[in-house]
């Protein structure tokens, strides 16, 4: 019956979702024909001894002591591709082939939130054109 | 897009503006827009509309005499100017005080404030030298807010990122709906702290009411007390090595860091029962029904 167990599949590997596009490792995915669940560890903590100098840039600039909200920011998958969810587009920007993946989710993390700023404060951003077309005050 | 000025655009009706920007209204449901970031983008830290400020240039408001609306419009306007230390004086309790600044600022609020104080912010750091009332923080996005006392009920509801820090205690129904970001909570939080919490972490150094983490899909909450009983899904799990010091850090950072360590803190998620949200769902429950 609906509800009782967790009938998703684990992640295992962090090309999982590199290999297997459609994400359909458990009895339950397969059947339904969907992957349960996001395709990286939500609850996964960022590894500080990791962090880059553009981000430690960044935490100086805003006055934190720490990523602050980029702390929930990870590298995902969509179709088969590196991609990052941008909150303010609400949508999935993908990783340029030209970026080589590092071989763990930690540093993925930080190229992720490394990407992320610089789309989001850039000109590009669909943000910009929707705050001059439906911003109320300002 | 770019042959449209400012100026031409703030005489269009809103309808005239989304088509001179060449925005479209097609439904994008079940598609990607298939954006791709650029490995060259600049280096930039702040949104391209967020005003420059200067941490070192103070000023202060005196809430005394205002309504919310004035404070926060004078505090917008004071960030226009330059001002990145604002201190607000005499609060009096007002309500929905310093909402949705969505750019740095350092925001110091000398006394107490009453509902949904701070919210929606994007990027701020406040501290609160007083108490704060219901849903203190909702909705923010990043930054930092530091309550010196207590706080009352739906603390940072809906949070989705930043920090918000309770030295005190709070109330209940903390962190509902919470969707990313930190909540620290000094003292206890009460009743169904974490109800339909979905991620973000919650930490509670004192002890939590009944129901813990009640119907959470996703997320984490650390309590360094006594839990009076978990909710529907919510099961205990054993803490990482990288939890450890993420929480270290943590509660270090706001020197809160309990004198024993953060090596008695449980560690409390999701048990995935409720994860529901698969296409066969209606049909299955239609053959039992």
């Amino acid at each position: 019956m609906a509800g009782t167990q967790y009938r998703g599949s684990e992640i295992t590997d962090v090309d999982q979702f590199i290999k297997d596009a459609d994400g359909l490792a458990s009895e339950r995915e397969k059947e339904i024909g969907q992957h349960i669940g996001y395709r990286y560890d939500v609850n996964l903590v960022p590894d500080y001894n990791r962090i880059t100098p553009f981000l430690t840039k960044y935490m100086e600039t805003m006055g934190w002591d720490d990523l602050n909200w980029l702390e929930d920011v990870h590298m995902g998958y969509e179709e088969g591709k590196p991609a990052v969810f941008d909150r303010n587009n609400n949508g999935w920007v993908r990783i340029p082939d030209s970026i080589e993946l590092p071989d763990n989710q930690q540093d993925r993390d930080m190229i992720a939130r490394e990407l992320l700023i610089k789309f989001q404060m850039s000109d590009r951003h669909p943000l910009v054109s929707l705050r001059k077309a439906y911003m109320k005050f300002g | 897009m770019a042959s449209v000025t400012d100026a031409e655009l703030k005489a269009m009706t809103q309808e005239e503006r989304v088509t001179a920007l060449g925005m479209r209204t097609e439904q994008l449901t079940g598609k990607s827009l298939h954006v791709e970031f650029d490995p060259d983008a600049e280096e930039r830290f702040e949104y391209p509309w967020a005003p420059e400020v200067d941490f070192n240039k103070r000023t202060e408001i005196d809430c005394d005499g205002k309504t919310t609306t004035e404070v926060n419009s004078n505090i917008r306007s004071l960030m226009e100017e330059g001002y990145g230390t604002i201190v607000l004086q005499n609060p009096r309790g007002m309500h929905s005080l310093g909402v949705g600044i969505l750019s740095k600022l350092n925001l110091i609020i000398e006394g107490s404030t009453g509902y949904f104080a701070v919210g929606l912010l994007d990027g701020p750091n406040v501290r609160i030298n007083g108490r704060v009332g219901w849903s203190c923080g909702e909705n923010m996005m990043s930054g930092t807010i530091m309550i010196e006392k207590n706080a009352g009920s739906t603390f940072g509801a809906a949070l989705r990122g930043g920090d918000l820090v309770c030295r005190g205690s709070v109330g209940s129904r903390t962190g509902i709906d919470q969707k990313g970001g930190t909540i620290v909570v000094g003292g206890d939080t009460g009743a169904l702290s974490g109800f339909m919490m979905q991620r973000g972490r919650m930490v509670v150094c004192g002890n939590a009411g009944k129901n813990l983490g009640d119907s959470m899909y996703d997320g984490t909450i650390f309590v360094g007390g006594e839990i009076q009983s978990l909710g529907v899904d919510a099961v205990e799990e054993e803490k990482t090595e990288l939890d450890v010091a993420w929480l270290t850090r943590k509660l270090t950072q706001y020197g809160m860091m309990p004198e024993k360590g953060v090596d008695h803190f449980k560690k409390i998620v999701a048990g995935k029962m409720l994860w529901n949200y698969d296409n066969l769902e209606p049909s299955e429950k239609k053959l039992i029904l």
